[in-house]
């Protein structure tokens, strides 16, 4: 395992030294604080408003950051040979995946908490104190970390066997058909015979992104369920594995040209 | 016990996307490397070098055969921990400085954490980078760059080192450098297999060599015994500035300086030559062997055709 450390602590170093990184973290805030300048428009909403852009802010930044990082975890250390120096080295191929994973996740994490530093402040900006319902963010926020796990194994999963770009089609592809999970579940219901199959295969393989967004709930004060918290957690970590295990199984297989 | 030994190991990748159609990078390959030996392994560009070095490193797997490096399989972490590779014009983590990046090297090494700081040092030192350990890699230069490509592949102090290509892209002190680094380790016991296409390196620094051209093994052996089999030249040096019809005609190559001229024959031309001498009433002056290079006999190994094509 400590060669495991040892690629995700170099897998954060590596993007935490990332010029890039820092100019979407400081968008993101940037969005956050504009999201201030609306909200002083929307009479008697303004919190609910700087909650929902806050928080898509974060969820949509960090989400760009983990496919753009994460499609070229595997991809650019194959073109720059770096790589090569890895794997002539006791470790094994399942471990530099892991170790690539682990250290995205943990920039992402990181990545998160300073951007909702970003929106504490400036909801208690709006209104000079805190309110017992802002701890419901923290929930919002955990299941905008557990999208970017999963978003993270899935552009992990596709940058094993394909290029850069095509990864990142996947990944938002995905992403976006994720997003309406739910309604493709309510037209699988509607759907009889081996069409019907077909669409609650495909409904319950996309990932539900759908489920882990209450973004809307929270922003209206609303709390969200043990259960769900749960449900989401379970959901979202053996999805990840089963996207990691998969991107490990691919790897182990594949030439280095 | 050889340290390395391929047994009929062979490479065909699928190339096309619509059309796949098959592309032989190495033919089945039989080769045995003793230990303590530098070993020189060359050819042209595309001849398949790379190929094998990666399949040595179990990067790319065989479509046939076998390889093992210490008496165990390639991909054994037990053998991964005795050796140490640098790839082709190798190119590291921009963010990183020299130090971080042999440290991180040495993690995976799995060399004990009390004794990284002091081997990063040591490699630094040994190849002259310990004044520019704290730079990031990005402002390093290509030869620099591959001074940290052999210190990561030697960090670890492993018995067998793999270079593909060393002295590509340096200037001549730098290829004297990576040279008396290599004589160095070969004074140290290891095991040296290095590619390369320059044949001077090889000539300079290897007990043993192998040719391969397109995917093929074309010979194997001591220098000095491949280039003995070469047909052999002689150069013929006589008095006045003239070269006779005779020599013309035998396509030899001819210089002349001052009052003298020579000409480089095949020895079963030699009495030709003579006799074109007298028949030009000139006076002949020596007549010396000509010793044949490495390069003289890669040449002879390619086909007339292949050189001419290249």
């Amino acid at each position: 395992m400590n060669r495991v450390a040892s690629i995700a602590s170099n897998t954060f170093r590596e993007a935490v030294r990332d010029r890039v990184l820092y100019n979407l973290i400081g968008f993101a805030l940037l969005m956050v604080a504009a999201s201030l300048l609306v909200g002083q428009i929307s009479i008697g909403i303004e919190r609910n408003v700087v909650i929902n852009l806050g928080l898509t802010a974060v969820s949509l930044f960090g989400l760009v950051i983990a496919v753009f990082i994460g499609i070229g975890l595997v991809s650019k250390e194959i073109d720059k040979k770096t790589l090569y120096t890895i794997l002539s080295r006791p470790v094994r191929r399942w471990e530099f995946i892991l170790g690539k994973f682990g250290g995205l996740v943990a920039t992402l994490v990181v990545n998160t908490f300073f951007m909702a530093i970003g929106i504490f402040a400036a909801v208690f900006y709006l209104a000079r104190h805190f309110q017992h319902a802002d701890a419901y963010l923290l929930v919002a926020l955990y299941f905008i970390i557990l999208q970017f796990v999963l978003i993270t194994a899935l552009a992990l999963l596709f940058s094993a066997f394909s290029s850069p770009l095509l990864s990142a089609v996947f990944a938002f592809a995905l992403f976006i058909i994720g997003t309406f999970a739910q309604d493709l579940r309510g037209f699988a219901a509607l759907v009889h015979g081996v069409p019907g199959w077909i669409a609650i295969a495909a409904a319950y393989v996309v990932p539900n992104f759908a489920a882990l967004n209450v973004i809307s709930t929270v922003a209206h004060d609303q709390p969200v369920a043990g259960s769900l918290v749960l449900y989401n957690t379970l959901y979202a970590l053996l999805y990840s594995a089963a996207a990691v295990a998969a991107a490990m199984l691919i790897f182990e297989h594949r030439n280095l040209k | 016990m050889p340290a390395i030994e391929t047994f009929a190991l062979e490479k065909t990748y699928t190339v096309g996307f619509w059309r796949k159609r098959p592309r032989c990078a190495l033919r089945p390959l039989n080769l045995a490397v003793e230990e303590g030996e530098v070993f020189g392994y060359l050819g042209p560009n595309g001849a398949g070098k790379t190929t094998t070095l990666k399949l040595l490193m179990g990067l790319v797997y065989p479509t046939a055969g076998s390889a093992k490096i210490l008496g165990l399989p390639v991909n054994d972490p037990k053998v991964k921990a005795q050796i140490g590779f640098l790839p082709e014009q190798p190119y590291f983590y921009d963010y990183l400085t020299a130090r971080e990046l042999l440290q991180y090297y040495a993690q995976l090494s799995g060399v004990d954490a009390r004794d990284r700081s002091r081997r990063v040092a040591a490699v630094l030192e040994r190849v002259g980078l310990s004044d520019v350990g704290g730079v990031q890699l990005r402002k390093f230069s290509k030869g620099m760059l591959q001074r940290v490509g052999i210190a990561q592949a030697i960090l670890h102090d492993p018995k067998l080192v793999f270079l593909d290509e060393p002295m590509s892209g340096l200037d001549p002190i730098g290829r004297r450098e990576v040279r008396d680094l290599m004589e160095s380790l070969k004074h140290e016991g290891k095991t040296i297999f290095f590619s390369t296409h320059i044949l001077s390196d090889a000539e300079a620094l290897c007990d043993r060599v192998a040719i391969l051209h397109k995917g093929e093994l074309r010979s194997i052996g001591v220098i000095a015994d491949l280039t003995s089999s070469v047909r052999g030249k002689v150069e013929v040096t006589w008095q006045g500035n003239v070269i006779p019809p005779g020599i013309r005609a035998l396509n030899a190559e001819c210089h002349q300086t001052g009052e003298m001229a020579r000409a480089i024959v095949a020895e079963d031309q030699l009495d030709s030559a003579i006799d074109a001498l007298r028949r030009a009433n000139l006076k002949l002056v020596s007549v010396t062997p000509v010793r044949a290079t490495l390069e003289d006999y890669f040449v002879e190994k390619l086909s007339p055709a292949e050189v001419a094509a290249r």
